[in-house]
Parts: C-alpha cells; sequence; structure tokens
C-alpha cells in the first residue's frame, strides 16, 4: 500500500518537474510545479515527517507558488522570443545540469551509511511527543538565539524591500481612513424607523 | 467480517471508501438545506418569501436547481484553457471537501485523527485559492480574471490572521489535533469552560476571517455583481458552476465546524449534566452558520482597499499581540490558568 503510494507520489514529483520546464505556457509550468510541491509533501509524509509535509504545503504552495503565478500571469511574455533565447542558453543549462549531477554522484558516492541509521530513522519518538513538538522543543531551548538570529535576518531583509519599493508621492490624493471614520452619521445619512412586516 | 475489513487490502480500502461516503454524502444533503436555509433568512431580512414553490415550503428547492444546473449546456470561451478551465472548479470542490477528513464529530468519529490536524486543514484551505485563481485565468476573459486576482489577494492576506488566530489555540492546547482541542474544553462549568470565553476577541477576528476567506458578503469582492458581473464564475455554466458553487459553500460549513471545534467546544454539551453527543455539534455548526447568513443580509460590501486595510492594519497587529499575551498567559498560568490546559489535552 505505501510501496505504491511511494512511486505514484515519486513519478508525480519527475513528472511535475519535467513539465515544468517542458510546457510551452508558462501558467502550465507552474501549476507542474505546484504538483510537483504537492507530492513532494506527500513522500513527506509516507516518512512520517507530518509537520514538514503541510508546512511545505502551507509556505510554498500556499505562498510562493501564488506569487509565481501572480507574475507570470501579469507579465506579458513573449513566448517565441522566449524559445528563440532557450536554443541559444541550451548548452550552458545542460552544462550546469551536468554539474550538478556529478557533484551529487560524487557527494552519495561515498556517502557511508551508518549500520543503526535505518533504525532509528523508523524509531518512533518517546511517548506522547509529536513530531511538532519535538521540533519545537530542539528549536526553541536548544538552538533558541541561532533562530532569532534567522528572524533577525529576514526582518532586515523585509525592511530594506520596503526602503527600495516604498515612494511617498505627495500629489496623489489618499483616502484618509481617521477622518472618514470621523464622520458624523447625523450629517451623512437620515435614519427610518421601520416596523415590523412592513417595507419602507 | 470483521478480519476481512481490517486486514485485506481490498477490505481495508472498502472501509476507507466507506467512511468517506458516510461523512461526505450527508455532507452534501446538509448542504442542500443549507442553502435553502441560507436563502430563507436572508429572504426573511428582507421582508420577502423566499423560495416557496418546489416542496412543502419550497424545502425541495435546491433539489431542483441541482436538476436544472446540470441538464444545461456546458459553454467553454473561445480562447480558454480548456484543461485549465474543467480543472479549476473540480480543484475548489475537492479541496472544499478533503479538508473534512480531520474534523471530528463525535468522540472518536473522525477519519482520519492526525497529529497535525489544524495545519492540514490549513494546508487545505491555502490551496483552496488555486480554483479561484485557474478558473479566472483560464476563461480568458477581464471580469474573471479581474476577480480571481482580487480573490486570490484576498484570500492569502486572511490567511495570515487566520493562523495566528489558531496559534493562540494550539499554544493554549498544546497538540493541534481537533480531538485534543476538544478534551481541553472539557470542564465543569459547560460553556463557560469552552474557548470563546477566553479567547473571546479572536473569536470575532476568526469569524471576519472566515467571512473574507470564503468570499462571503460583506467580503465577496471577487464575485462583487456591481462591478465584476459574478467574477471568476462569469464564463462558468452548468456543472462546472455547479461546482464552484458547492464547494464555496462546503468551505462555508468547514468554517462553521471549526469555528464549533475551536471556540465552541464541538460536542461537549453547553449545560453539566447532560449528554455530550454529535446533536450539539451540529446544533453548533447549524448556529454559526445562521451568524453567517445574517451577516450576509444585513452587511454592505466593503470596498476593496479597506479589505486590504483591515487584514494587514488591523487584524495582523492584533493577532500578534494575542499571540504574545496567550504565550505569557499560557506560561504563567495568569488568571487561574484558563489559557494554559496541556493537562486537560494530552
Amino acid at each position: 500500500m505505501s510501496v505504491f503510494a511511494f512511486y505514484l507520489f515519486a513519478i508525480c514529483v519527475i513528472a511535475g518537474g519535467l513539465f515544468t520546464v517542458v510546457s510551452r505556457n508558462p501558467v502550465h509550468s507552474v501549476l507542474w510545479l505546484i504538483l510537483s510541491f504537492l507530492s513532494a509533501a506527500g513522500l513527506f509524509v509516507l516518512l512520517g515527517a507530518e509537520f514538514i509535509a503541510m508546512l511545505l504545503i502551507i509556505v510554498y504552495v500556499g505562498a510562493v507558488a501564488v506569487l509565481f503565478l501572480f507574475v507570470v500571469m501579469m507579465l506579458d511574455v513573449d513566448f517565441a522570443e522566449l524559445k528563440a533565447e532557450m536554443a541559444r542558453y541550451l548548452p550552458l543549462a545542460l552544462l550546469i545540469g551536468l554539474v550538478i549531477l556529478m557533484q551529487f554522484v560524487m557527494a552519495f558516492g561515498v556517502w557511508e551509511f551508518n549500520a543503526g541509521a535505518e533504525a532509528l530513522r523508523a524509531q518512533v519518538p518517546a511517548d506522547g511527543v509529536t513530531n511538532t513538538a519535538a521540533l519545537g522543543l530542539i528549536l526553541y531551548d536548544d538552538y533558541f538565539l541561532l533562530f532569532q538570529l534567522a528572524g533577525l535576518i529576514l526582518l532586515v531583509a523585509m525592511i530594506g524591500a520596503i526602503v527600495l519599493t516604498l515612494r511617498h508621492r505627495t500629489d496623489v490624493k489618499r483616502q484618509d481612513v481617521i477622518a472618514q471614520m470621523m464622520r458624523d452619521p447625523a450629517k451623512a445619512m437620515e435614519l427610518k424607523d421601520v416596523k415590523p412586516g412592513q417595507g419602507l | 467480517m470483521a478480519d476481512f475489513f481490517f486486514n485485506t487490502t481490498l477490505g481495508v480500502i472498502l472501509l476507507i471508501v466507506g467512511q468517506i461516503l458516510l461523512v461526505v454524502v450527508p455532507l452534501l444533503v446538509a448542504l442542500a438545506f443549507l442553502m435553502y436555509a441560507d436563502r430563507k433568512i436572508w429572504a426573511s431580512v428582507q421582508l420577502r418569501r423566499g423560495p416557496n414553490v418546489v416542496g412543502v415550503y419550497g424545502l425541495l428547492q435546491s433539489f431542483a436547481d441541482f436538476g436544472k444546473y446540470i441538464v444545461k449546456e456546458i459553454v467553454v470561451p473561445a480562447g480558454a484553457d480548456r484543461a485549465v478551465f474543467f480543472l479549476a472548479p473540480m480543484i475548489s470542490l475537492v479541496m472544499a471537501l478533503v479538508a473534512w477528513a480531520v474534523i471530528p464529530f463525535n468522540d472518536g468519529w473522525v477519519l482520519s485523527n492526525i497529529n497535525v490536524a489544524i495545519l492540514y486543514v490549513f494546508a487545505v484551505s491555502s490551496l483552496e485559492v488555486y480554483g479561484v485563481i485557474m478558473g479566472g485565468w483560464a476563461s480568458n476573459s477581464k471580469y474573471p480574471f479581474l476577480g480571481s486576482l482580487r480573490s486570490a489577494a484576498q484570500m492569502i492576506s486572511y490567511e495570515v490572521s487566520l493562523g495566528l488566530i489558531i496559534i493562540g489555540i494550539i499554544l493554549s492546547t498544546g497538540s493541534m489535533n481537533f480531538s485534543n482541542i476538544v478534551y481541553a474544553q472539557d470542564g465543569n462549568f459547560g460553556l463557560l469552560n469552552w474557548y470563546w470565553l477566553p479567547h473571546f476577541p479572536m473569536l470575532i477576528l476568526f469569524f471576519i476571517s472566515s467571512l473574507a476567506e470564503t468570499n462571503r458578503p460583506p467580503f465577496d469582492l471577487p464575485e462583487a455583481e456591481s462591478e465584476l458581473v459574478a467574477g471568476y464564475q462569469v464564463e462558468y455554466s452548468s456543472t462546472p458552476f455547479l461546482l464552484f458553487m458547492i464547494g464555496e459553500l462546503v468551505a462555508v460549513v468547514l468554517m462553521c465546524a471549526l469555528i464549533s471545534l475551536m471556540f465552541f467546544g464541538g460536542w461537549l454539551s453547553p449545560i453539566p449534566g447532560l449528554p455530550d453527543g454529535i446533536f450539539w455539534m451540529i446544533a453548533k455548526m447549524g448556529l454559526v452558520f445562521f451568524c453567517f447568513s445574517m451577516v450576509k443580509a444585513i452587511t454592505p460590501r466593503y470596498r476593496y482597499d479597506q479589505l486590504m486595510r483591515l487584514g494587514w492594519k488591523v487584524f495582523l497587529p492584533f493577532s500578534l499581540a494575542w499571540v504574545v499575551f496567550v504565550a505569557f498567559a499560557a506560561k504563567f498560568e495568569w488568571f487561574w490558568g484558563v489559557y494554559a490546559r496541556w493537562g486537560m489535552g494530552g
């Protein structure tokens, strides 16, 4: 049963990745990419890492891929030109792909599995401790400062993005929410008391 | 017989299919009457009669509508992306239905009792936005496209505040499992033990955010008739339109179930001494659905910039501050420990 599920998800990941690259329409590419993400989440579930699977869906599919889709749909891309570009860069892309593949082969070729690793992986966490709780304990107890540091880096990146894109134009008329909220209802509208069972 | 269902592959698959049907079929039948109730409530507020022709008091109106939808012609606009065009309503419905897998209706009555149930519902509801975006894009038309862009931005914005509100509940319970969340609300004081009391501000925020998340009025900007005809649904007719409509309503009922489970104690009885049971769960969902209908009937539609402002500048800071408050209240057991119920949730 789980072997069947594994092959289903694995084939979906590979097919999704493949069609992301080869499909002609960029929107279709993003949709195939989403299929790939979802299937990867399925693989995580099969590995027993349900928390990571859910985060993968929430973060990548729910937020990042939506932004991709937005950008791709809004951009007016000239497909013929894109195809010509692709023919030009194909040898370089193949070279880079080959180098990465060789690196993987070299890295995993000398990889030595500890004899007990497989047994450790299959081991259920201690009683009553779920995956999520175990991750939380390690993240917030042992690596608390590093976690804070990661948050700070993200904060700096966010402030940087805001500073770079914020333009305050003075010649535009803006909504003043406070002024709108402070309007007096007595001056703005007239109230009619409608008796029940009777229209206006 | 039991051996066949629990030990053979075919038996297990049959069992799972049976369980799924046991959830989905009553849900869809209930949906027909909920749609009727929705229209009746709406009509009563506006001093109209509402549907009253098909069946006694118009009770069978939804089934008549269903028959009408499926026999109509399916029109595909010229230049539409056919595959995506038909995939969109299916995704919309399926994503709304799969979330029910982790909703417990009674003690132990749940299809899949997983540890990360809340995250699962959250993940699935973040997928629902794809039905809308794909439908709007594949129609190859301006109104649907604008509607789907609006909808996507709206759903993503309000998911953020929904997520933060949920974190408050998780902190109080110490678990992401819905059954544990309900167990944590069990106590000697009936309805005073439920989370609506300590988490009251979040109940209001969650209710409003779920209105926006499911594109219900007053936040139904994606399908604002006066501006966009019907948003991403403009080009859809017949069964695909029906799928969109059912998907949307299933998502609404799911939100009702979530509010009942997280704030109103699920299947727990409100008065100590009365038996707990599925009827409480159904009654609570019905009550929340009534609130949804009333909001639809009595509120005018929001403007889009107001909607975005509300989501990002009001709900997000407030729910974030509430998470911090709940974290401290739970850690140091303020207010007699009402925010720390780890012992009860298990």
